[in-house]
């Protein structure tokens, strides 16, 4: 038994609800108490879609327990098939019907229905809502694109696929708006993108594609690799999230498409470079950044932070395991220790712990992050309603890139409004109770209190926090407002490190050069 | 599908059995943990039972998280480990890091009830050794209650641990059913006014003094969807007061009503203490008469407050309800509300989602109250609707919020004039 509070991933059947609703003409059956349909709010409250997820649940209860909720998973799938009509049928059974054993799979291909039935096995007590999502998609691909279908190949330009976005995926719609863009200026053309989006047939069609583009290997990983051994497709494996990444993609797509990408590189710079390079930006240079996310995501933030941001990674880690191993390898490069967990205290631990400047993660390490007072981007899912903008907001290719810029810098105080602070500290408009000026006059700060970071929500006393001389206390006032908490946690935790009881200006100062760069 | 007429002057109730579309009762944990500070609740369940309260909570996700779930891993089910043994283990470590918990309650799911997971067994063994904790157990599983039904059970579970209330006592009040604690104020200066000083609350605020209860104990329902603690109560001698549920004006005056009858309070102080309230409400009420009379109003279900909303928008508001979808019908404890409904009014108890919607499509209303799985479709299929869940965690009841009420109903209506995109 795992003791959790909050989770990264829900199970395996909302994976497959994921891939179902990303397509179009797919439906899925699930047998699962009614309980289990919350999750459809998941897709039409935090994506916002306007349409219910094609499921359809069994809902069976206690009381059909005892007497045949085999006979009511059949009358199930064929209310379904007749009221929806779908060309594909995925049937499957969530934790409770694991246990009950009803065969789903069995039970529908028993109805002989006209429509392609694809079973699943979605082990609750073991495997997560990723794994599920890839599964799914696998299943539908190997059923739809058996290896006796051979690739009808178009005339024109070389053809893409590009595999693995989903339904309430992170920034899934722009990103494929995104490289669709890059690849028609670099000359290729996207022959299917699945699975959102995409019907049976596109899905059939997908060995018609010179090469595949794995966008998001936690989704799509499984069918790239069984469509590479079956059908013989190579796959671009670069995940082109930042500038560097990005070129490295484009020269990848070139070379399987053998086409020149110099001038398709020339033609889409991003601004990112320049912005990083301009002297505003000095401020950023090694402010200490801890990443956590889905390992894909995860993976490229580190590295758009390191070399194209000139942050220092303190800090990275992934809640899938089954990429533990692209997190491991990428630590490495950073010096930092990984943390591959799906147990969010021991994130809040960790974070707590190191005290960055910056946390890129999901919405959990955004609450975290805002415990802690320290400034947070979402990089990854899982994501809130709030992640999932209205404008055009892509993470992948040259446009990404400039919005990586700017969201991941703008939790921090501008550069050069940090200097300005620093040199009118102590004019008298710079008392404490000043608030930030396009808040209007009258908005009194926050009162910047200890936060008891035992790093862990579950623990309600508050740690033994040292005391603070009057001079001590007089000095910390000093340091403006918006630092001034973190200075105050940072001498406190050094405070405690040492075994020093009472704070006094020495100990500020101590923990000042501890902390400095 | 059928629509037995029961008994003389009751509504037809059309009965559906297909695919529900609400909530499990574990949902309950996320307002009973914040009405019992001092409770944790601990769900013996799998990830999805985790994802649901955690979608279900979403907003609540900065709150010390009081709640838990103990996932049932695969090793558990292999034998592989000893689940009484492990749920020991998490028990342990949970009470450890959280000294200040008094009641712990096991929460029973559909995984722990399928394998058969006794929880009360496993609650009377963990009270034995550790008896600074009280442990309790119920089950909020989806296979045996719907969303609200989840508070339900709970109350039932705690009523065996209240203290006897002496038969001679003189009588008193209990309100059942969880109340936002501003709305419990405000009924016990209403209850103090007409000179009924003896009111307990239940669930209380804390769980380190329960009230008493016995054959001097009058209970009074705030909520609908208590009927098994209601009965539990009254088997340990309460005498149950029914009434129309305290919605509005009216319902308010109707709820506070059978407690002074049942006091002896007499009908000059009644009138007089309620009167302030009652004109407060009417007011408020006023303001959103205009928009919501004679607007066509269909139910999904959802709460079991479906009937007396019903009754409060149809009566108070003018409104015309289609259908009034409930999870369970209880007929006993919303007799009142249900005798209110406009004649011609169709009640459905139970679910089959599709054919439900295929009604709300073809009724066209001008206001639906549905689930947030259904909303967003339902909008951008040109419907109006009103979030379910909404209701649960908004104050609603008593003289002071029933303009609040009104609101929840007629915002979206005002919206949709609002906007020009
Ligand atoms: S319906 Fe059952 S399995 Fe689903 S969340 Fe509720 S208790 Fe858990």
């Amino acid at each position: 038994m795992q003791l959790a509070v909050w989770t990264y991933e829900g199970p395996p059947h909302v994976g497959a609800m994921r891939v179902a609703t990303a397509m179009k003409g797919v439906h899925l059956v699930l047998h699962a108490p009614q309980g289990d349909t919350y999750a459809d709010l998941l897709f039409t409250m935090i994506e916002r879609r306007s349409a219910r997820p094609p499921v359809t649940y069994t809902t069976f209860e206690g009381r059909d327990l005892g007497s045949d909720t085999a006979t009511l998973f059949k009358r199930t799938v064929a209310d379904a098939h007749a009221r929806f009509q779908p060309d594909v049928l995925l049937v499957g059974a969530s934790c409770t019907a694991e246990l009950i054993q009803d065969d789903p799979g069995g039970l529908a291909e028993a109805l002989r229905l006209p429509a392609t039935v694809v079973p699943l096995e979605l082990p609750s007590y073991q495997r997560k809502e990723h794994w599920g999502a890839a599964e799914t998609f696998y299943r539908l691909v190997r059923t739809l694109c058996p290896a006796e279908r051979a690739a009808v190949r178009l005339p024109g330009r070389p053809r893409a696929n590009l595999l693995g976005p989903c339904a309430l995926g992170f920034r899934h719609r722009d990103d494929v708006e995104e490289i669709r863009k890059l690849l028609d200026m670099l000359g290729v053309d996207v022959n299917v993108v699945a699975p959102l989006g995409a019907t049976a047939d596109d899905v059939a069609r997908l060995p018609d594609a010179n090469f595949n583009i794995l966008l998001y290997p936690e989704i799509g990983a499984e069918a790239a690799r069984w469509l590479e051994q079956t059908h013989g497709m190579p796959t671009v494996r670069t995940v082109p999230i930042g500038v560097g990444a990005t070129a490295e993609f484009v020269e990848e797509v070139a070379a399987l498409a053998g086409i020149d990408p110099t001038a398709a590189l020339d033609a889409a710079a991003s601004r990112l470079p320049w912005w990083s390079r301009s002297v505003d930006s000095n401020y950023l240079t090694g402010k200490r950044v801890f990443i956590f996310g889905d390992a894909t995501h995860a993976v490229a933030a580190a590295r758009v932070a390191a070399d194209e941001l000139g942050f220092e990674v303190v800090g990275l880690g992934c809640y899938n395991r089954e990429f533990a191993r692209e997190v491991r390898t990428a630590a490495e490069r950073y010096g930092v220790k990984p943390l591959i967990t799906d147990d969010h205290l021991e994130v809040e631990d960790a974070i707590a712990a190191l005290q960055p400047e910056l946390v890129l993660g999901t919405q959990m390490e955004r609450h975290i992050a805002k415990r802690l007072r320290i400034p947070c981007a979402v990089i990854s899912s899982p994501a809130h309603v709030q992640d999932f903008p209205a404008r055009h907001s892509p993470q992948m290719g040259f446009e990404g890139a400039n919005v990586l810029f700017d969201t991941w810098v703008h939790p921090l105080v501008m550069g050069l409004e940090e200097h300005l602070l620093a040199m009118f500290r102590d004019d008298p408009e710079f008392h404490d109770e000043a608030g930030p000026s396009h808040l209007g006059a009258g908005h009194t700060p926050p009162v910047l209190t200890v936060v008891p970071d035992t790093g862990s929500a579950m623990v309600v006393e508050a740690p033994v926090v040292a005391g603070w001389t009057p001079e001590a206390e007089t000095e910390l006032k000093k340091i403006p407002f918006f630092v001034r908490g973190k200075a105050r946690r940072n001498t406190e935790a050094f405070a405690a490190q040492q075994g020093i009881a009472r704070i006094d200006l020495a100990t500020l100062y101590d923990a000042k050069a501890f902390y400095g760069r | 599908m059928s629509a037995p007429r029961l008994a003389e002057g009751v509504q037809p109730v059309l009965r559906e059995r297909g695919q529900r579309e609400v909530f499990c009762g574990l949902t309950g944990i996320v307002w009973l943990h914040r009405k019992m500070p001092d409770a944790f609740f601990l769900v013996v369940g799998s990830r999805t039972c985790a994802h649901l309260l955690q979608s279900a909570a979403g907003v609540m996700i900065f709150a010390e998280p009081r709640f838990a779930t103990a996932i049932i891993e695969e090793r558990d089910l292999a034998g592989l480990a000893d689940m009484n043994a492990e749920l020991d283990r998490v028990v342990g470590r949970l009470l450890e890091r959280r000294p200040d918990i008094r009641t712990l309650f096991l929460v029973g799911s559909c995984p722990s009830e399928v394998i058969k997971l006794d929880l009360s067994r496993a609650a009377s063994r963990l009270q034995g050794e550790r008896p600074g904790v009280r442990i309790l157990s119920y089950s909020g599983s989806g296979i045996e209650t719907t969303f609200t039904q989840g508070e339900d059970a709970c109350l039932a579970a705690m009523v065996p641990e209240l203290p006897v209330l002496a038969a001679d006592s003189p009588p008193r009040l209990m309100v059942a059913g969880t109340l936002p604690d501003v709305v419990e104020d405000q009924f016990r200066r209403l209850f103090a006014e007409m000179g009924i000083e003896q009111v307990d609350f239940f669930p209380p605020r804390g769980t380190a003094t329960l009230p008493a209860v016995g054959p001097s104990t009058r209970l009074l329902l705030a909520q609908p969807f208590i009927g098994t603690a209601a009965r539990a109560l009254e088997s340990r001698g309460a005498k149950l007061l029914t009434a129309q549920f305290p919605f509005g004006a009216e319902g308010t005056t109707a709820w506070l009503h059978a407690a002074a009858r049942a006091f002896g309070v007499d009908e000059m102080t009644f009138r007089r203490v309620i009167a302030p309230g009652r004109e407060r409400a009417k007011r408020a009420l006023a303001r959103h008469a205009e928009k919501l009379a004679g607007k066509r109003i269909f139910f999904m279900p959802d709460s079991q407050l479906e009937v007396p909303l019903a009754r409060f928008l149809s009566v108070e508001l003018g409104m015309v309800p289609v259908e009034v979808g409930t999870p369970y019908l209880d007929r006993t404890i919303v007799a009142d509300d249900l005798a209110a409904l406009p004649e011609g009014t169709t009640v459905s108890e139970g679910q089959d989602v599709d054919l439900q919607l295929d009604r709300v499509r073809a009724a066209r209303p001008d206001l639906t109250v549905c689930g947030l799985g259904l909303a967003n479709p339902l909008e951008a299929e040109g419907l109006a609707t009103k979030w379910a869940i909404e209701l649960v965690f908004s104050p609603i009841h008593g003289f002071d919020q029933a303009g609040d009420l009104a609101e929840l109903f007629a915002r979206p209506l005002r919206r949709r004039d609002l906007l020009r995109v």
